[in-house]
Protein backbone atom coordinates (compact mmCIF):
# COMPACT_ATOMS: atom_id res chain seq x y z
CA UNK A 1 0.00 0.00 0.00
CA UNK A 2 1.36 3.41 -0.96
CA UNK A 3 1.02 6.53 1.15
CA UNK A 4 -1.67 7.80 -1.19
CA UNK A 5 -3.61 4.54 -0.99
CA UNK A 6 -3.45 4.75 2.76
CA UNK A 7 -4.68 8.35 2.77
CA UNK A 8 -7.58 7.46 0.49
CA UNK A 9 -8.49 4.54 2.71
CA UNK A 10 -8.39 6.69 5.84
CA UNK A 11 -10.60 9.29 4.17
CA UNK A 12 -13.10 6.69 3.08
CA UNK A 13 -13.36 5.07 6.49
CA UNK A 14 -13.47 8.36 8.38
CA UNK A 15 -16.18 9.52 6.03
CA UNK A 16 -18.28 6.53 6.97
CA UNK A 17 -17.65 6.92 10.67
CA UNK A 18 -18.28 10.66 10.77
CA UNK A 19 -20.07 11.68 7.57
CA UNK A 20 -20.57 15.22 8.82
CA UNK A 21 -16.90 15.74 9.55
CA UNK A 22 -14.83 18.04 7.38
CA UNK A 23 -11.76 15.91 6.76
CA UNK A 24 -9.85 18.73 5.11
CA UNK A 25 -9.86 20.59 8.40
CA UNK A 26 -7.66 17.96 10.04
CA UNK A 27 -3.95 18.67 9.94
CA UNK A 28 -1.69 15.68 9.22
CA UNK A 29 -0.32 15.62 12.77
CA UNK A 30 -3.46 16.71 14.56
CA UNK A 31 -5.25 14.24 16.81
CA UNK A 32 -8.22 13.02 14.80
CA UNK A 33 -10.37 12.27 17.83
CA UNK A 34 -10.18 15.88 18.91
CA UNK A 35 -10.27 17.49 15.49
CA UNK A 36 -13.25 15.45 14.33
CA UNK A 37 -14.94 15.07 17.69
CA UNK A 38 -14.77 11.28 17.65
CA UNK A 39 -15.83 9.39 20.74
CA UNK A 40 -14.70 5.92 21.73
CA UNK A 41 -17.41 4.24 19.68
CA UNK A 42 -16.51 6.31 16.62
CA UNK A 43 -12.87 5.40 17.02
CA UNK A 44 -13.70 1.73 17.37
CA UNK A 45 -15.80 2.00 14.22
CA UNK A 46 -12.84 3.64 12.50
CA UNK A 47 -10.49 0.84 13.54
CA UNK A 48 -13.10 -1.72 12.51
CA UNK A 49 -13.38 -0.05 9.11
CA UNK A 50 -9.60 -0.22 8.61
CA UNK A 51 -9.61 -3.83 9.73
CA UNK A 52 -12.37 -4.81 7.34
CA UNK A 53 -10.58 -3.32 4.36
CA UNK A 54 -7.02 -4.39 5.15
CA UNK A 55 -7.43 -7.53 7.20
CA UNK A 56 -5.06 -6.10 9.82
CA UNK A 57 -5.92 -7.13 13.39
CA UNK A 58 -4.89 -3.71 14.82
CA UNK A 59 -4.53 -4.65 18.51
CA UNK A 60 -5.65 -2.09 21.05
CA UNK A 61 -2.07 -1.36 22.11
CA UNK A 62 -1.48 0.10 18.63
CA UNK A 63 -4.31 2.62 18.95
CA UNK A 64 -2.00 5.48 19.97
CA UNK A 65 -0.21 5.17 16.61
CA UNK A 66 -3.51 5.73 14.86
CA UNK A 67 -4.40 9.00 16.50
CA UNK A 68 -3.21 11.20 13.61
CA UNK A 69 -3.71 10.89 9.88
CA UNK A 70 0.05 10.63 9.29
CA UNK A 71 0.35 8.08 12.08
CA UNK A 72 -2.33 6.01 10.38
CA UNK A 73 -0.54 6.29 7.04
CA UNK A 74 2.72 5.07 8.59
CA UNK A 75 0.91 2.26 10.37
CA UNK A 76 -0.95 1.05 7.29
CA UNK A 77 2.02 1.25 4.91
CA UNK A 78 4.45 -0.44 7.30
CA UNK A 79 2.02 -3.19 8.25
CA UNK A 80 1.69 -4.28 4.64
CA UNK A 81 -2.07 -3.91 4.87
CA UNK B 1 -48.94 10.22 17.50
CA UNK B 2 -46.89 8.70 20.27
CA UNK B 3 -44.79 10.81 22.58
CA UNK B 4 -41.28 10.00 21.43
CA UNK B 5 -39.50 11.71 24.26
CA UNK B 6 -40.77 14.13 26.86
CA UNK B 7 -39.72 17.12 24.80
CA UNK B 8 -41.86 16.22 21.81
CA UNK B 9 -45.03 18.16 21.10
CA UNK B 10 -45.66 17.45 17.45
CA UNK B 11 -44.53 14.89 14.93
CA UNK B 12 -44.76 14.55 11.18
CA UNK B 13 -45.84 11.31 9.56
CA UNK B 14 -43.05 10.97 7.03
CA UNK B 15 -44.08 7.61 5.72
CA UNK B 16 -46.59 4.86 6.26
CA UNK B 17 -45.15 1.36 6.00
CA UNK B 18 -48.57 -0.26 6.16
CA UNK B 19 -51.93 0.43 4.57
CA UNK B 20 -55.58 -0.51 5.08
CA UNK B 21 -56.02 -4.25 5.10
CA UNK B 22 -52.51 -4.99 6.29
CA UNK B 23 -52.19 -7.30 9.22
CA UNK B 24 -49.92 -5.96 11.91
CA UNK B 25 -48.49 -7.56 14.96
CA UNK B 26 -47.59 -5.91 18.21
CA UNK B 27 -44.09 -4.48 17.82
CA UNK B 28 -44.19 -4.14 14.03
CA UNK B 29 -42.82 -0.91 12.66
CA UNK B 30 -45.78 0.69 10.93
CA UNK B 31 -44.73 4.27 10.24
CA UNK B 32 -41.80 6.62 10.13
CA UNK B 33 -42.24 9.83 12.09
CA UNK B 34 -40.02 12.88 12.01
CA UNK B 35 -39.51 14.98 15.10
CA UNK B 36 -37.28 17.94 15.72
CA UNK B 37 -34.60 15.59 16.87
CA UNK B 38 -34.74 12.50 14.80
CA UNK B 39 -36.48 10.19 12.43
CA UNK B 40 -38.21 7.46 14.35
CA UNK B 41 -39.71 4.15 13.36
CA UNK B 42 -43.01 3.83 15.19
CA UNK B 43 -43.89 0.40 16.51
CA UNK B 44 -47.50 -0.58 16.91
CA UNK B 45 -48.76 -1.83 20.26
CA UNK B 46 -51.78 -3.68 18.92
CA UNK B 47 -52.11 -6.83 16.89
CA UNK B 48 -54.83 -6.58 14.30
CA UNK B 49 -55.77 -5.29 10.90
CA UNK B 50 -55.21 -1.74 9.77
CA UNK B 51 -58.61 -0.35 8.87
CA UNK B 52 -57.84 3.24 8.13
CA UNK B 53 -54.92 5.61 8.16
CA UNK B 54 -56.18 8.78 9.81
CA UNK B 55 -53.18 11.02 9.19
CA UNK B 56 -51.76 11.26 5.67
CA UNK B 57 -48.06 11.26 4.95
CA UNK B 58 -46.54 14.69 5.29
CA UNK B 59 -48.99 15.90 7.93
CA UNK B 60 -47.72 17.20 11.23
CA UNK B 61 -49.95 16.50 14.20
CA UNK B 62 -49.77 17.00 17.98
CA UNK B 63 -48.78 14.18 20.30
CA UNK B 64 -51.89 12.19 21.19
CA UNK B 65 -53.55 12.44 17.79
CA UNK B 66 -54.87 9.11 16.54
CA UNK B 67 -52.78 7.98 13.57
CA UNK B 68 -54.66 4.93 12.43
CA UNK B 69 -57.60 2.69 13.21
CA UNK B 70 -56.80 -0.91 14.00
CA UNK B 71 -59.42 -3.61 14.05
CA UNK B 72 -58.66 -6.63 16.16
CA UNK B 73 -60.23 -9.90 15.24
CA UNK B 74 -59.02 -13.22 16.46
CA UNK B 75 -60.68 -14.89 13.51
CA UNK B 76 -58.73 -12.68 11.16
CA UNK B 77 -55.51 -13.24 13.01
CA UNK B 78 -55.98 -16.96 13.04
CA UNK B 79 -55.82 -16.86 9.27
CA UNK B 80 -52.61 -14.93 9.27
CA UNK B 81 -49.78 -17.20 8.17
CA UNK B 82 -47.57 -16.12 11.00
CA UNK B 83 -44.03 -17.35 10.46
CA UNK B 84 -44.83 -19.47 7.39
CA UNK B 85 -45.18 -18.11 3.89
CA UNK B 86 -48.70 -18.34 2.67
CA UNK B 87 -51.34 -16.82 0.46
CA UNK B 88 -52.17 -13.16 0.51
CA UNK B 89 -54.69 -12.66 3.27
CA UNK B 90 -57.82 -10.95 2.09
CA UNK B 91 -58.06 -7.37 3.23
CA UNK B 92 -60.36 -8.24 6.02
CA UNK B 93 -63.17 -5.83 6.53
CA UNK B 94 -63.60 -6.59 10.14
CA UNK B 95 -65.12 -7.33 12.68
CA UNK B 96 -67.21 -7.79 15.69
CA UNK B 97 -64.71 -6.09 17.88
CA UNK B 98 -64.69 -2.34 17.98
CA UNK B 99 -61.60 -0.82 16.40
CA UNK B 100 -59.10 0.84 18.62
CA UNK B 101 -57.17 3.91 17.78
CA UNK B 102 -53.44 4.03 17.89
CA UNK B 103 -52.25 6.83 20.06
CA UNK B 104 -49.28 5.43 21.91
CA UNK B 105 -46.17 3.50 21.02
CA UNK B 106 -45.53 -0.11 21.76
CA UNK B 107 -42.71 -1.36 23.86
CA UNK B 108 -42.35 -4.78 22.38
CA UNK B 109 -39.95 -5.60 19.64
CA UNK B 110 -40.93 -9.07 18.57
CA UNK B 111 -41.83 -9.12 14.94
CA UNK B 112 -43.00 -11.99 12.86
CA UNK B 113 -44.51 -12.53 9.47
CA UNK B 114 -45.47 -9.40 7.64
CA UNK B 115 -48.56 -8.51 5.74
CA UNK B 116 -49.13 -9.94 2.34
CA UNK B 117 -48.24 -13.47 3.30
CA UNK B 118 -44.61 -12.74 2.65
CA UNK B 119 -42.38 -13.45 5.59
CA UNK B 120 -40.51 -10.23 5.90
CA UNK B 121 -40.33 -7.85 8.81
CA UNK B 122 -41.29 -4.22 8.27
CA UNK B 123 -37.73 -3.22 8.98
CA UNK B 124 -36.38 -5.47 6.26
CA UNK B 125 -39.17 -4.36 3.95
CA UNK B 126 -38.20 -0.75 4.59
CA UNK B 127 -34.56 -1.53 3.91
CA UNK B 128 -35.56 -3.23 0.69
CA UNK B 129 -37.43 -0.17 -0.45
CA UNK B 130 -34.47 2.03 0.28
CA UNK B 131 -32.15 -0.24 -1.65
CA UNK B 132 -34.61 -0.62 -4.50
CA UNK B 133 -34.95 -4.36 -3.97
CA UNK B 134 -38.22 -6.15 -4.50
CA UNK B 135 -38.72 -8.54 -1.61
CA UNK B 136 -41.26 -10.54 -3.59
CA UNK B 137 -38.51 -11.67 -5.92
CA UNK B 138 -36.24 -12.92 -3.16
CA UNK B 139 -35.82 -16.34 -1.68
CA UNK B 140 -35.63 -15.98 2.06
CA UNK B 141 -32.69 -17.65 3.73
CA UNK B 142 -34.05 -17.31 7.24
CA UNK B 143 -36.11 -19.75 9.25
CA UNK B 144 -39.32 -20.70 7.49
CA UNK B 145 -38.27 -18.83 4.37
CA UNK B 146 -38.04 -15.53 6.19
CA UNK B 147 -36.33 -12.85 4.17
CA UNK B 148 -33.50 -11.49 6.22
CA UNK B 149 -31.64 -8.22 6.21
CA UNK B 150 -28.70 -10.07 4.67
CA UNK B 151 -30.87 -11.32 1.81
CA UNK B 152 -31.93 -7.80 1.01
CA UNK B 153 -28.45 -6.36 1.39
CA UNK B 154 -26.90 -8.91 -0.93
CA UNK B 155 -29.67 -8.32 -3.48
CA UNK B 156 -29.00 -4.62 -3.14
CA UNK B 157 -25.30 -5.22 -3.77
CA UNK B 158 -26.07 -7.23 -6.90
CA UNK B 159 -28.34 -4.43 -8.01
CA UNK B 160 -25.56 -1.90 -7.62
CA UNK B 161 -23.17 -4.05 -9.55
CA UNK B 162 -25.65 -4.04 -12.40
CA UNK B 163 -26.03 -7.79 -12.56
CA UNK B 164 -29.41 -9.31 -13.22
CA UNK B 165 -30.50 -9.68 -9.68
CA UNK B 166 -34.10 -10.49 -8.98
CA UNK B 167 -35.33 -6.96 -9.00
CA UNK B 168 -38.68 -5.58 -9.80
CA UNK B 169 -38.70 -1.85 -9.98
CA UNK B 170 -42.42 -1.60 -10.51
CA UNK B 171 -43.39 -2.11 -6.95
CA UNK B 172 -43.08 0.78 -4.57
CA UNK B 173 -39.49 1.43 -5.50
CA UNK B 174 -38.91 5.15 -5.72
CA UNK B 175 -36.89 5.85 -8.79
CA UNK B 176 -35.87 8.74 -10.85
CA UNK B 177 -34.50 8.56 -14.35
CA UNK B 178 -34.41 4.79 -14.20
CA UNK B 179 -31.63 4.76 -11.68
CA UNK B 180 -31.97 2.43 -8.77
CA UNK B 181 -31.89 4.14 -5.42
CA UNK B 182 -28.40 4.39 -4.06
CA UNK B 183 -27.87 2.50 -0.85
CA UNK B 184 -28.35 4.56 2.26
CA UNK B 185 -25.05 4.20 4.03
CA UNK B 186 -22.72 4.43 1.09
CA UNK B 187 -21.08 7.82 1.12
CA UNK B 188 -19.15 7.91 -2.09
CA UNK B 189 -20.59 11.28 -2.98
CA UNK B 190 -19.12 13.57 -0.35
CA UNK B 191 -15.63 12.10 -0.62
CA UNK B 192 -15.63 12.36 -4.36
CA UNK B 193 -17.00 15.80 -4.74
CA UNK B 194 -16.23 17.45 -1.43
CA UNK B 195 -19.93 18.22 -1.05
CA UNK B 196 -21.13 17.67 2.47
CA UNK B 197 -24.54 16.36 3.30
CA UNK B 198 -26.34 15.40 6.46
CA UNK B 199 -27.05 11.72 7.12
CA UNK B 200 -30.76 12.45 7.06
CA UNK B 201 -30.42 14.20 3.72
CA UNK B 202 -28.60 11.22 2.25
CA UNK B 203 -31.14 8.81 3.59
CA UNK B 204 -34.02 10.83 2.22
CA UNK B 205 -32.18 11.18 -1.08
CA UNK B 206 -31.78 7.44 -1.33
CA UNK B 207 -35.43 6.91 -0.46
CA UNK B 208 -36.46 9.35 -3.15
CA UNK B 209 -33.95 7.98 -5.63
CA UNK B 210 -32.04 11.22 -6.01
CA UNK B 211 -28.29 11.68 -6.30
CA UNK B 212 -27.12 14.13 -3.68
CA UNK B 213 -24.45 15.27 -6.11
CA UNK B 214 -27.14 16.86 -8.21
CA UNK B 215 -28.44 18.99 -5.39
CA UNK B 216 -27.52 22.52 -4.44
CA UNK B 217 -26.88 22.60 -0.71
CA UNK B 218 -28.15 25.40 1.46
CA UNK B 219 -26.95 24.21 4.83
CA UNK B 220 -23.86 25.32 6.73
CA UNK B 221 -20.92 25.72 4.32
CA UNK B 222 -23.07 24.54 1.46
CA UNK B 223 -23.93 21.22 3.08
CA UNK B 224 -26.93 19.43 1.66
CA UNK B 225 -29.70 19.18 4.20
CA UNK B 226 -32.96 17.31 4.16
CA UNK B 227 -35.02 20.20 2.82
CA UNK B 228 -32.70 20.56 -0.16
CA UNK B 229 -33.35 16.96 -1.05
CA UNK B 230 -37.08 17.31 -0.68
CA UNK B 231 -37.12 20.46 -2.76
CA UNK B 232 -35.02 18.78 -5.41
CA UNK B 233 -37.49 15.91 -5.39
CA UNK B 234 -40.31 18.32 -6.03
CA UNK B 235 -38.36 19.97 -8.81
CA UNK B 236 -38.43 23.16 -6.83
CA UNK B 237 -35.46 25.37 -6.11
CA UNK B 238 -34.14 25.24 -2.60
CA UNK B 239 -35.47 27.69 -0.14
CA UNK B 240 -32.34 29.72 0.05
CA UNK B 241 -32.44 30.29 -3.67
CA UNK B 242 -35.75 32.01 -3.29
CA UNK B 243 -36.42 34.81 -0.88
CA UNK B 244 -36.17 34.15 2.81
CA UNK B 245 -39.53 33.78 4.44
CA UNK B 246 -40.86 31.76 1.58
CA UNK B 247 -39.74 28.61 3.23
CA UNK B 248 -43.05 26.88 3.31
CA UNK B 249 -44.04 23.50 4.47
CA UNK B 250 -40.75 22.25 5.79
CA UNK B 251 -40.60 24.90 8.48
CA UNK B 252 -40.87 23.94 12.07
CA UNK B 253 -43.95 25.09 13.89
CA UNK B 254 -43.90 28.30 15.86
CA UNK B 255 -41.33 29.96 13.69
CA UNK B 256 -41.00 33.12 15.71
CA UNK B 257 -38.36 35.08 17.51
CA UNK B 258 -34.68 35.23 16.69
CA UNK B 259 -34.79 32.10 14.61
CA UNK B 260 -37.32 33.52 12.19
CA UNK B 261 -35.39 36.74 12.05
CA UNK B 262 -32.24 35.03 10.83
CA UNK B 263 -32.18 35.81 7.18
CA UNK B 264 -31.54 32.91 4.90
CA UNK B 265 -32.89 30.48 7.45
CA UNK B 266 -33.56 27.23 5.67
CA UNK B 267 -35.51 24.24 6.71
CA UNK B 268 -32.43 22.26 7.74
CA UNK B 269 -31.44 25.04 10.04
CA UNK B 270 -35.02 25.34 11.18
CA UNK B 271 -34.79 21.77 12.35
CA UNK B 272 -31.69 22.68 14.31
CA UNK B 273 -33.48 25.65 15.80
CA UNK B 274 -36.49 23.53 16.63
CA UNK B 275 -34.28 20.93 18.26
CA UNK B 276 -32.51 23.57 20.31
CA UNK B 277 -35.87 24.91 21.38
CA UNK B 278 -37.18 21.44 22.27
CA UNK B 279 -34.11 20.69 24.38
CA UNK B 280 -34.38 24.10 26.00
CA UNK B 281 -38.05 23.62 26.83
CA UNK B 282 -37.50 20.20 28.35
CA UNK B 283 -34.47 21.22 30.37
CA UNK B 284 -36.25 24.36 31.59
CA UNK B 285 -39.16 22.19 32.68
CA UNK B 286 -36.74 19.86 34.44
CA UNK B 287 -35.07 22.70 36.32
CA UNK B 288 -38.42 24.27 37.15
CA UNK B 289 -40.13 21.12 38.41
CA UNK B 290 -37.40 18.82 39.68
CA UNK B 291 -35.58 19.71 42.88
CA UNK B 292 -32.20 18.37 41.80
CA UNK B 293 -29.46 17.39 44.16
CA UNK B 294 -25.98 16.55 42.98
CA UNK B 295 -23.32 14.18 44.25
CA UNK B 296 -19.97 13.10 42.93
CA UNK B 297 -17.44 10.44 43.70
CA UNK B 298 -14.06 9.48 42.28
CA UNK B 299 -13.83 5.88 41.17
CA UNK B 300 -10.66 3.86 40.81
CA UNK B 301 -10.99 2.46 37.31
CA UNK B 302 -7.69 0.53 37.16
CA UNK B 303 -9.30 -2.88 37.54
CA UNK B 304 -11.99 -2.11 34.99
CA UNK B 305 -9.48 -0.73 32.48
CA UNK B 306 -7.09 -3.65 32.98
CA UNK B 307 -9.91 -6.16 32.60
CA UNK B 308 -11.08 -4.43 29.44
CA UNK B 309 -7.60 -4.40 27.92
CA UNK B 310 -7.17 -8.06 28.68
CA UNK B 311 -10.59 -8.91 27.30
CA UNK B 312 -9.89 -6.98 24.12
CA UNK B 313 -6.57 -8.69 23.47
CA UNK B 314 -8.45 -11.90 22.86
CA UNK B 315 -11.12 -10.31 20.74
CA UNK B 316 -11.23 -9.52 17.06
CA UNK B 317 -11.61 -5.85 16.26
CA UNK B 318 -15.30 -6.25 15.65
CA UNK B 319 -16.03 -7.63 19.12
CA UNK B 320 -13.99 -5.24 21.25
CA UNK B 321 -15.51 -3.46 24.19
CA UNK B 322 -15.29 0.18 25.22
CA UNK B 323 -15.28 1.64 28.72
CA UNK B 324 -18.77 3.16 28.51
CA UNK B 325 -20.25 -0.34 28.27
CA UNK B 326 -18.94 -1.14 31.75
CA UNK B 327 -20.18 2.19 33.11
CA UNK B 328 -23.66 1.70 31.67
CA UNK B 329 -23.87 -1.88 32.91
CA UNK B 330 -22.69 -0.97 36.42
CA UNK B 331 -25.29 1.79 36.59
CA UNK B 332 -28.06 -0.57 35.51
CA UNK B 333 -27.08 -3.15 38.12
CA UNK B 334 -26.79 -0.57 40.90
CA UNK B 335 -30.47 0.24 40.44
CA UNK B 336 -31.31 -3.05 42.17
CA UNK B 337 -29.75 -1.69 45.38
CA UNK B 338 -31.35 1.76 45.18
CA UNK B 339 -34.56 1.36 43.18
CA UNK B 340 -35.68 4.95 43.74
CA UNK B 341 -33.28 6.04 41.00
CA UNK B 342 -35.11 4.07 38.34
CA UNK B 343 -38.59 4.96 37.14
CA UNK B 344 -40.89 7.89 36.47
CA UNK B 345 -42.68 10.66 38.25
CA UNK B 346 -46.35 10.43 37.37
CA UNK B 347 -47.96 13.55 38.73
CA UNK B 348 -46.76 13.76 42.33
CA UNK B 349 -46.11 10.06 42.64
CA UNK B 350 -42.95 8.15 41.91
CA UNK B 351 -43.51 4.91 40.07
CA UNK B 352 -40.44 2.73 40.26
CA UNK B 353 -39.75 0.59 37.21
CA UNK B 354 -38.92 -3.07 37.48
CA UNK B 355 -37.30 -2.91 34.06
CA UNK B 356 -34.05 -1.05 33.61
CA UNK B 357 -34.02 0.82 30.31
CA UNK B 358 -30.96 3.02 30.28
CA UNK B 359 -31.15 6.18 28.20
CA UNK B 360 -27.76 6.89 26.69
CA UNK B 361 -27.04 10.52 25.91
CA UNK B 362 -25.68 10.65 22.36
CA UNK B 363 -24.36 13.93 21.06
CA UNK B 364 -25.24 14.62 17.45
CA UNK B 365 -22.33 15.96 15.49
CA UNK B 366 -24.52 18.57 13.88
CA UNK B 367 -25.50 19.85 17.32
CA UNK B 368 -27.97 18.69 19.90
CA UNK B 369 -28.25 15.63 22.06
CA UNK B 370 -30.63 12.71 22.15
CA UNK B 371 -30.96 10.02 24.81
CA UNK B 372 -32.66 6.89 23.48
CA UNK B 373 -32.89 3.77 25.61
CA UNK B 374 -31.21 0.42 25.54
CA UNK B 375 -33.74 -2.00 26.97
CA UNK B 376 -33.20 -4.36 29.91
CA UNK B 377 -29.57 -3.40 30.34
CA UNK B 378 -29.43 -5.16 33.70
CA UNK B 379 -30.01 -8.47 31.90
CA UNK B 380 -27.71 -7.94 28.92
CA UNK B 381 -24.26 -9.55 28.94
CA UNK B 382 -21.58 -6.95 28.21
CA UNK B 383 -21.02 -8.31 24.71
CA UNK B 384 -24.65 -7.86 23.79
CA UNK B 385 -24.69 -4.47 25.47
CA UNK B 386 -21.72 -3.46 23.34
CA UNK B 387 -23.53 -4.46 20.17
CA UNK B 388 -26.65 -2.63 21.32
CA UNK B 389 -24.69 0.50 22.23
CA UNK B 390 -22.85 0.60 18.95
CA UNK B 391 -26.07 0.12 17.05
CA UNK B 392 -27.90 2.75 19.07
CA UNK B 393 -25.20 5.39 18.67
CA UNK B 394 -24.99 4.73 14.95
CA UNK B 395 -28.72 4.94 14.46
CA UNK B 396 -29.10 8.00 16.70
CA UNK B 397 -26.57 9.84 14.55
CA UNK B 398 -27.84 8.36 11.31
CA UNK B 399 -31.31 9.48 12.21
CA UNK B 400 -33.38 6.34 12.61
CA UNK B 401 -34.59 5.33 16.04
CA UNK B 402 -37.52 3.28 17.31
CA UNK B 403 -40.48 4.70 19.13
CA UNK B 404 -39.96 2.41 22.12
CA UNK B 405 -36.38 3.59 22.45
CA UNK B 406 -37.53 7.18 22.63
CA UNK B 407 -40.39 6.79 25.02
CA UNK B 408 -39.31 4.62 27.87
CA UNK B 409 -35.83 5.18 29.33
CA UNK B 410 -36.06 4.75 33.11
CA UNK B 411 -32.71 6.36 33.97
CA UNK B 412 -30.11 8.14 31.84
CA UNK B 413 -26.34 7.85 31.61
CA UNK B 414 -24.24 10.59 30.08
CA UNK B 415 -20.62 10.04 29.36
CA UNK B 416 -18.79 13.18 28.39
CA UNK B 417 -15.47 11.62 29.27
CA UNK B 418 -14.59 11.20 25.63
CA UNK B 419 -14.55 14.96 25.31
CA UNK B 420 -11.98 15.20 28.04
CA UNK B 421 -13.98 16.75 30.85
CA UNK B 422 -13.47 15.47 34.36
CA UNK B 423 -17.06 15.53 35.47
CA UNK B 424 -20.55 16.31 34.24
CA UNK B 425 -23.49 17.38 36.40
CA UNK B 426 -26.44 16.64 34.17
CA UNK B 427 -30.02 17.82 34.03
CA UNK B 428 -32.56 15.07 34.66
CA UNK B 429 -34.81 14.13 31.74
CA UNK B 430 -38.40 14.34 33.00
CA UNK B 431 -40.27 12.22 33.90
CA UNK B 432 -37.16 10.29 34.94
CA UNK B 433 -35.71 10.92 38.38
CA UNK B 434 -31.97 10.38 38.03
CA UNK B 435 -29.09 10.92 35.67
CA UNK B 436 -25.63 9.46 36.11
CA UNK B 437 -22.65 11.21 34.54
CA UNK B 438 -19.16 9.91 33.92
CA UNK B 439 -16.13 12.02 33.13
CA UNK B 440 -13.01 10.86 31.39
CA UNK B 441 -10.92 7.97 32.55
CA UNK B 442 -7.47 9.41 33.23
CA UNK B 443 -4.43 8.66 35.32
CA UNK B 444 -4.42 10.51 38.61
CA UNK B 445 -2.51 10.43 41.87
CA UNK B 446 -4.48 8.10 44.12
CA UNK B 447 -3.89 7.42 47.78
CA UNK B 448 -4.63 3.88 48.92
CA UNK B 449 -3.25 1.63 51.65
CA UNK B 450 -1.03 4.41 52.97
CA UNK B 451 0.61 4.92 49.60
CA UNK B 452 0.20 7.43 46.82
CA UNK B 453 0.22 5.79 43.44
CA UNK B 454 -0.92 6.44 39.88
CA UNK B 455 -4.27 4.94 38.96
CA UNK B 456 -6.80 5.24 36.18
CA UNK B 457 -9.69 7.13 37.68
CA UNK B 458 -13.02 8.59 36.68
CA UNK B 459 -15.45 10.90 38.41
CA UNK B 460 -19.00 9.64 38.60
CA UNK B 461 -21.77 12.10 39.34
CA UNK B 462 -25.42 11.74 40.17
CA UNK B 463 -28.20 14.23 39.55
CA UNK B 464 -31.27 12.98 41.35
CA UNK B 465 -34.78 14.09 42.26
CA UNK B 466 -35.24 15.20 45.88
CA UNK B 467 -38.94 14.38 45.70
CA UNK B 468 -37.95 10.74 45.44
CA UNK B 469 -34.65 10.31 47.24
CA UNK B 470 -32.13 12.02 49.47
CA UNK B 471 -28.40 12.45 49.31
CA UNK B 472 -27.85 9.51 51.59
CA UNK B 473 -29.52 7.12 49.17
CA UNK B 474 -27.89 8.84 46.24
CA UNK B 475 -24.53 8.29 47.88
CA UNK B 476 -25.33 4.64 48.34
CA UNK B 477 -26.19 4.44 44.64
CA UNK B 478 -22.87 5.94 43.52
CA UNK B 479 -21.05 3.76 46.05
CA UNK B 480 -22.70 0.69 44.55
CA UNK B 481 -21.62 1.70 41.05
CA UNK B 482 -18.08 2.09 42.38
CA UNK B 483 -18.15 -1.32 44.03
CA UNK B 484 -19.49 -2.99 40.89
CA UNK B 485 -16.74 -1.46 38.77
CA UNK B 486 -14.15 -3.05 41.04
CA UNK B 487 -15.34 -6.44 39.79
CA UNK B 488 -15.62 -5.87 36.05
CA UNK B 489 -15.57 -9.59 35.32
CA UNK B 490 -18.94 -9.90 37.05
CA UNK B 491 -20.63 -7.17 35.05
Amino acid sequence: MTDDDARDLIRTVLGEVAPEADLDSVGPDETMQEALDLDSIDFLNFVTGLHERTGLEIPERDYPELSTVEGCVRYLTSSGG
Amino acid sequence: MPSLGADMEVGKVAKWLVGPGDVVRRGDVVAVVETEKSTIEVEIFETGVIEELLVPEGDEVPVGTALARVGASEATLARVPAPEPGPEPAPAPSTKHPPSEVVAPAVVSTRKGGPGGLVVSPVVRHLAERLGVDVHALDGSGAGGTITRADVESAGARLREGSHAPIDARRRVPERGGRPSPPPVRRAHPSQTGVRSSPLARRVASELGIEVDDIQGTGPRGAIVESDVRHAAHGKPSVAATSPGQSGEEEAPKQTGPAAATSGTVAGDARQVAMRRAIGALMARSKREIPHYYLSTDIDMSRAVAWLEQANVERPVTARLVVPVLLIKATALAVATVPEMNGFMVGDTFEPSTDVHVGVAVSLRTGGVIAPAIHHVDRLPVDELMVALRDLVTRARGGVLRSSEMSDPTITVTNLGDLGVDSVFGVIYPPQVALVGFGRVAERAWAADGMVGVRSCATATLSADHRVSDGHRGGRFLGTIDRLLQHPEEL
